[in-house]
């Protein structure tokens, strides 16, 4: 008995000391993690339609992405995510087989094969100034290779050659002043046309041989009002240019290589004039322009004369002009009228001829239209039919046809900037959602398939039923809370205003809402917060979110709060705040009667205001006024500041939840010597098991655990930049462990020859951070672990015992902490986007580091490989702790990879929550690309698995039984015999 | 005279030190254009890590991106593996391939201004230095667990497996061992137990008596 006990608790320690690291096989794929893949704000669209075959748009976005869809079903053929600093300027179609992106600035310039966007051919172009780019890719159906892809970037224009993107030829306009406006390339012709503007104020026009690249004729001429800049080119030989007052409007044609101006007064065209501003579209022999809040239509006549044909309302977006049949050019623009947008498509020489007219519902919760792309197609009737692609406010993207919406794309969720989580309501009582789905047989059957297939006894048929019935069990995606805490909604702010609640069970999109301001058209989303959780009051008002948001771009810029219903996704009221907001502090434990979390706002002149504006919330604030502190970080001057509150405003002005502070301390880097690259702190609302840490030898090690600590980490200035641009003797990388409530520095620790970037994570009382080591050429990861002296003493029993500890002081930031920190450094050797760290509900199970890699990967690496208590060869007590022997660079175990073979391309940052269950918590990582997964950092100890077999159970309990029977049969004929004898 | 001759050489090299840091201050502000130079490479997967691995379409080329200094530029590779950065001043970097399915090792290479640009490869995980910039994978990466297959050992090893060999045991063994010792012999050893006034069970309850 007593070796039995010991056996198994030999096996406890075996399985506890075992390393889990977090795996996966491959038929699990998909059971509790979910992928999505966008490419973001569309900015350019290229149709390939003409071959038979796969119909597909050629897209680049804002998130620099160029990516193949298919015009059937949107679905993303192939795409490419460029550098950050790799912006494309301009994509188009060569040769009918290559996709040309222009990026850098004109500086690079790339062809990927259309089918399957292998990258063909990449040439890095000579720059020498930032300017505009331009691309002019030759439109000639008959695939005739003469012709080069012609490039203007950084002052210069390049010919290249489409075929292999060898440069054909190079002309230098870097001469000061001059700006190249247009290229055209006429069809048929040798001869390249450049305009640009000297000075804005002369036009020089030059003729260029497109073999050669020499300069056939040049021709300059003043224009003494002045260039404005923006530019329509309306046809071969006439442009269309503002002057520099906007109110006139002036024609330059340049045929037979001569130059001309004709000007037209912008209100002998509109009788009301201002300001005027042409608009982007290409209309061939016609211009868009826009005067007070009006597009007005200008066609150019023969002789460059201008005349005014319509006018649209303001709300019009409008597409290029796309040659349709018989030389006539088509244009299409799309307006709304309360929940429907009209699509229109008519002919550019004559606007009253409509070819196409459609209405179609749309979602209000889109917005405006933005951005409208066409392509036309011949119907079977021969008659022309028009697809057009179109680019939402809120940067959703949808194919229309025929009246309706063929396919939509939701690319907001390209460019999430904030993520916070919320409950699903409670499943109510006698409503039972869940249905009866199986009967007893139906449950064993299923049971017996999954036992087949752990036992890798199932034909690929049964592979393909389990894992239909693994997808649909378990009501994962159901609308209500569950016991394991596993459904929950992912909210999620974009850059474009619009807020998303995502579903954990399958990545759907519950309900999503785009913010309105009375101030404004649309505030930009900075933030999101948890406004009202109600778990022990006000139980029959939903949970709301607040989201903090600005009218325009800069931080001085007036605020906008709104408050949204988490079960519903309505916007319950939306409030202009009048005033800037730099900073947004939810006041930890502060809620009111109706658990509306308290939370202060801070402008830009220094003061801060109180949110909810409710008597009760100003009387729970004023409270704990004296013990409110918070902290800015100045980072350019290298400067963090503490303030405490001093006074309300009440007396200066009527608002009395307006209040001034003051300041307590300052820590000032030295700018000659360090700046800071990144300051952290502790989650607010993570959870803390235990204070005190055991260790092998009965010896108790207290954790630091503070809410107020920041790391703060400064690096030398010329370290600031790339790796690369600094040698290991000019760099230094310090880390600041700072008391937010004092300003004491408490612990510092400095790595010479290393650089930032810095990537940290801060949880309990430890910190991990990553940085680049300059000597070793390699990265590093090192921790620091902060523990408490003051309390060391009260390890003896006795003093417990009679009561001499000091457990029960209290604990006052203003007092000087004891405390000593261990670190250990490690090799790592990848390159780091983002760290975060898995909370779980109590704070119980051991932590993993979720470490997003720049090959958009996400590493799950248990804490124990960053503990510095790891030593060479720990002993025998150390290793049954779980010790793991010290090596110089940290382990890269593939299966820990938790986003398997996939990618998050683009990854920003990563999401932890914890789920009802202790063992589980949910990542969500965002990019791009949305990742979501459940993790079980040391395995799903406090439930049975998804896979477990209940098959095996029962088949064990029935065989067990027939023993039983058996023998005792057994033996009773045995008796029988005996007695007989 | 001895003190001047000796003093020249000093002012040589106080003047070439002078113009060292004339030069070290403007070679920042020169280096948009000049200094600036092209690193090409290659990645090749050799056919014996590309057998191991069960992700085929990984291999593709198109899927494969070449990072420099941790992601200041993102290079892509061509059909041939071929891959270019452009535009790199000359100092220490660092090269990184990413691509699904296999681990490569980032590699440390050094521009040189002196020789106009001649590019020097390590890599770093292995400090092994490359004659030309050719990028092998270490290894290639499994992300997923294989599952075993039908193993007999591995459900008796099961907490299931294991209880029901403990009553196959108890059922089978225990009786043989019983029949195996004499009955004589036990019968002693239970009185002698008796006699030793070991509280049994039996003798606690008041029915037995």
């Amino acid at each position: 008995m007593a070796m039995a006990l010991r056996l198994y608790l030999l096996l406890i320690v075996f399985l506890s000391s075992a390393i889990v690291s977090f795996s996966l096989y491959e038929d699990q794929v998909g059971l509790m993690d979910w992928h999505q893949r966008y490419i973001g704000k569309v900015k350019h669209a290229v149709f390939h339609t003409q071959k038979t075959g796969r119909k597909r748009v050629i897209v680049s976005t804002e998130e620099n992405v160029v990516a193949s869809l298919d015009l059937r079903h949107g679905e993303i053929f192939w795409r490419h995510v460029l550098g950050t600093k790799d912006a494309i300027d301009g994509v188009d179609i060569a040769l009918g087989k290559y996709v040309i992106t222009l990026s850098s600035e004109g500086s690079m310039l790339r062809a990927w094969n259309l089918p399957d966007g292998q990258l063909v051919w990449e040439t890095s172009l000579h720059s020498a100034q930032h300017s505009k780019s331009l691309l002019s890719v030759p439109v000639n159906l008959k695939f005739d290779k003469d012709y080069p892809i012609l490039v203007f970037g950084g002052g210069y224009l390049h010919a290249v050659s489409p075929i292999d993107g060898e440069v054909l030829w190079k002309k230098d306009f870097t001469a000061e002043g001059f700006e190249v406006k247009r290229v055209l390339q006429p069809l048929e012709s040798s001869i390249v046309y450049v305009l640009g503007f000297l000075h804005s104020s002369e036009a020089v026009f030059y003729q260029i041989d497109s073999k050669s690249g020499e300069v056939v004729a040049e021709k300059s001429k003043a224009f003494p009002g002045g260039f404005s800049g923006e530019i329509s080119s309306v046809s071969n030989d006439k442009v269309v240019v503002l002057d520099s007052t906007r109110s006139i409007l002036v024609t330059i044609s340049f045929v037979d290589g001569e130059i001309s101006f004709q000007k037209t007064l912008i209100s002998s065209l509109v009788e009301d004039s201002g300001e005027a501003e042409i608009l982007s579209p290409l209309l061939s022999n016609m211009l868009a322009v826009k005067v007070n809040k009006r597009t007005i239509f200008v066609r150019v006549g023969d002789q460059g004369k201008l005349e005014a044909v319509d006018s649209l309302s303001d709300e019009t977006a409008m597409s290029d002009s796309l040659p349709v049949a018989d030389d006539q050019v088509a244009f299409a623009s799309v307006h709304h009228e309360g929940s429907k947008i009209h699509l229109t498509v008519k002919l550019v020489d004559d606007l009253d001829t409509v070819l196409l007219r459609e209405s179609i519902q749309m979602d209000q919760h889109r917005g405006r239209v933005d951005r409208v792309f066409i392509n036309n197609y011949i119907k079977t009737d021969r008659s022309n039919g028009f697809r057009a692609l179109i680019v939402m406010e809120d940067h959703s993207l949808l194919l229309l046809q025929q009246g309706a919406i063929v396919w939509s794309r939701e690319e907001g969720l390209a460019s999430v900037t904030d993520v916070t989580t919320a409950e699903l309501p409670v499943e109510k009582d006698g409503v039972s959602v869940a249905k009866v789905e199986h009967t007893l047989v139906d449950w064993l059957k299923g049971h017996i398939l999954k036992l087949k297939g752990s036992l890798l006894l199932a034909s690929p048929e049964d592979v393909v039923a389990i894992q239909e019935m693994r997808m649909k069990s378990s009501g994962r995606s159901k609308l209500t809370r569950d016991h394991n805490g596993f459904r929950k909604l992912f909210i999620a702010l974009t850059r474009a205003g619009k807020l998303f609640a995502l579903h954990t069970g399958d990545g759907r999109i519950v309900w999503s809402t785009l913010l309105n301001s009375p101030a404004c058209a649309r505030p930009s989303g900075i933030s999101l917060y948890q406004w009202q959780v109600p778990h022990h009051h006000a139980m029959d008002e939903n949970p709301s979110v607040l989201v903090v948001g600005r009218c325009g771009s800069d931080s001085s810029s007036p605020g906008v709060l709104s408050f949204v219903d988490v079960y519903t996704g309505k916007e319950i009221s939306s409030s202009d705040i009048g005033h800037s907001v730099v900073q947004v502090m939810p006041l930890p434990l502060f809620t009111d009667s109706m658990e509306q979390r308290l939370h202060l706002i801070a402008d830009t002149d220094g003061h801060v205001h109180l949110y909810p504006k409710t008597p009760e919330a100003l009387g729970i604030f004023q409270r704990e006024f004296q013990n409110v502190y918070w902290y800015n970080v100045e980072g350019d001057d290298g400067i963090i500041r503490g303030h405490g509150m001093k006074s309300s405003c009440a007396g200066e002005t009527a608002d009395e939840y307006y209040f001034t502070t003051r300041e307590l301390w300052t820590v000032v880097f030295p700018s000659e010597s360090e700046k800071i690259i990144s300051t952290l702190t502790r989650k607010p609302n993570e959870v803390v098991h235990t204070q005190a840490k055991v260790s092998t030898d009965q010896d108790v090690l207290y954790k630091y655990v503070s809410r107020n600590l920041l790391f703060v980490a400064t690096v030398s200035p010329k370290g600031a930049g790339e790796i690369g641009s600094v040698t290991p003797e000019e760099s230094a990388l310090v880390v600041y462990l700072i008391d937010t409530v004092t300003g004491r520095i408490l612990h510092h620790l400095s790595h010479q020859g290393c650089q930032g970037p810095v990537h940290a994570v801060f949880s309990e009382n430890w910190v991990v951070y990553h940085y680049f080591n300059l000597r070793a050429h390699k990265y590093e990861v090192t921790v620091v672990e902060i523990y408490d002296q003051s309390r060391a003493e009260n390890k003896n029993v006795w003093k417990l015992v009679l009561g001499k500890h000091n457990l029960t002081a209290p604990i006052s930031s203003y007092s000087r902490p004891e405390m000593f920190t261990k670190s250990q450094s490690y090799f790592f050797p990848q390159s780091v986007k983002t760290i975060a760290v898995t909370s779980t509900a109590k704070g119980i199970t051991s932590k993993q580091l979720l470490i997003g890699t720049i090959g958009d990967q996400i590493l799950a690496l248990d804490k124990r490989f960053v503990d510095p208590r790891r030593t060479l060869n720990p002993s025998q007590a150390e290793k049954e702790e779980g010790i793991i022997p010290l090596t110089d660079s940290l382990p890269i175990i593939p299966q820990s990879y938790i986003t398997h073979s996939l990618k998050v391309e683009g990854l920003r940052g990563i999401v932890t929550a914890p789920a009802k269950l202790e063992s589980t918590t949910h990542v969500f990582a965002y990019g791009v690309d949305l990742f979501y997964t459940r993790l079980a950092p040391s395995k799903t100890y406090d439930s049975l698995t998804d896979d477990f077999s209940y098959a095996l159970l029962l088949i064990t309990i029935v065989a067990l039984v027939a023993a039983i029977y058996i023998t005792w049969a057994l033996s009773e004929k045995k008796e029988l015999s005996e007695k007989w004898r | 005279m001895a003190p001047i001759l000796r003093s020249t050489p000093l002012v040589a090299l106080l003047v070439l030190q002078i113009s060292l840091l004339f030069f070290a201050s403007t070679l920042p502000i020169s280096s948009g254009s000049e200094d600036s130079y092209t690193i090409t490479g290659r990645v090749r997967i050799p056919a014996i890590i590309l057998a191991g691995t069960a992700i085929g379409h990984a291999a593709k080329f198109s899927n494969i991106k070449v990072v420099l200094n941790g992601g200041q530029n993102i290079s892509f590779l061509r059909p041939d593996g071929y891959f270019t950065f452009h535009k790199v001043p000359a100092g220490t970097h660092l090269i990184e391939v990413y691509a699904l399915g296999f681990f490569f090792s980032p590699v440390r290479v050094d521009v040189s201004a002196r020789h106009h640009g001649k590019v020097q490869a390590t890599l770093t995980e292995t400090r092994r230095s490359l004659t030309e910039l050719v990028l092998e994978p270490l290894r290639a990466d499994q992300y997923y667990e294989l599952r075993e297959p039908f193993n007999v050992m591995a459900i008796l090893k099961s907490p299931m497996g294991l209880m029901v060999g403990f009553m196959v045991v108890v059922v089978f063994l225990m009786p043989k061992l019983m029949e195996n010792i004499d009955p004589e012999e036990m019968k002693r050893t239970q009185e002698e137990l008796r006699n030793q006034g070991v509280p049994s069970l039996s003798s606690l309850l008041p029915a037995s008596r």
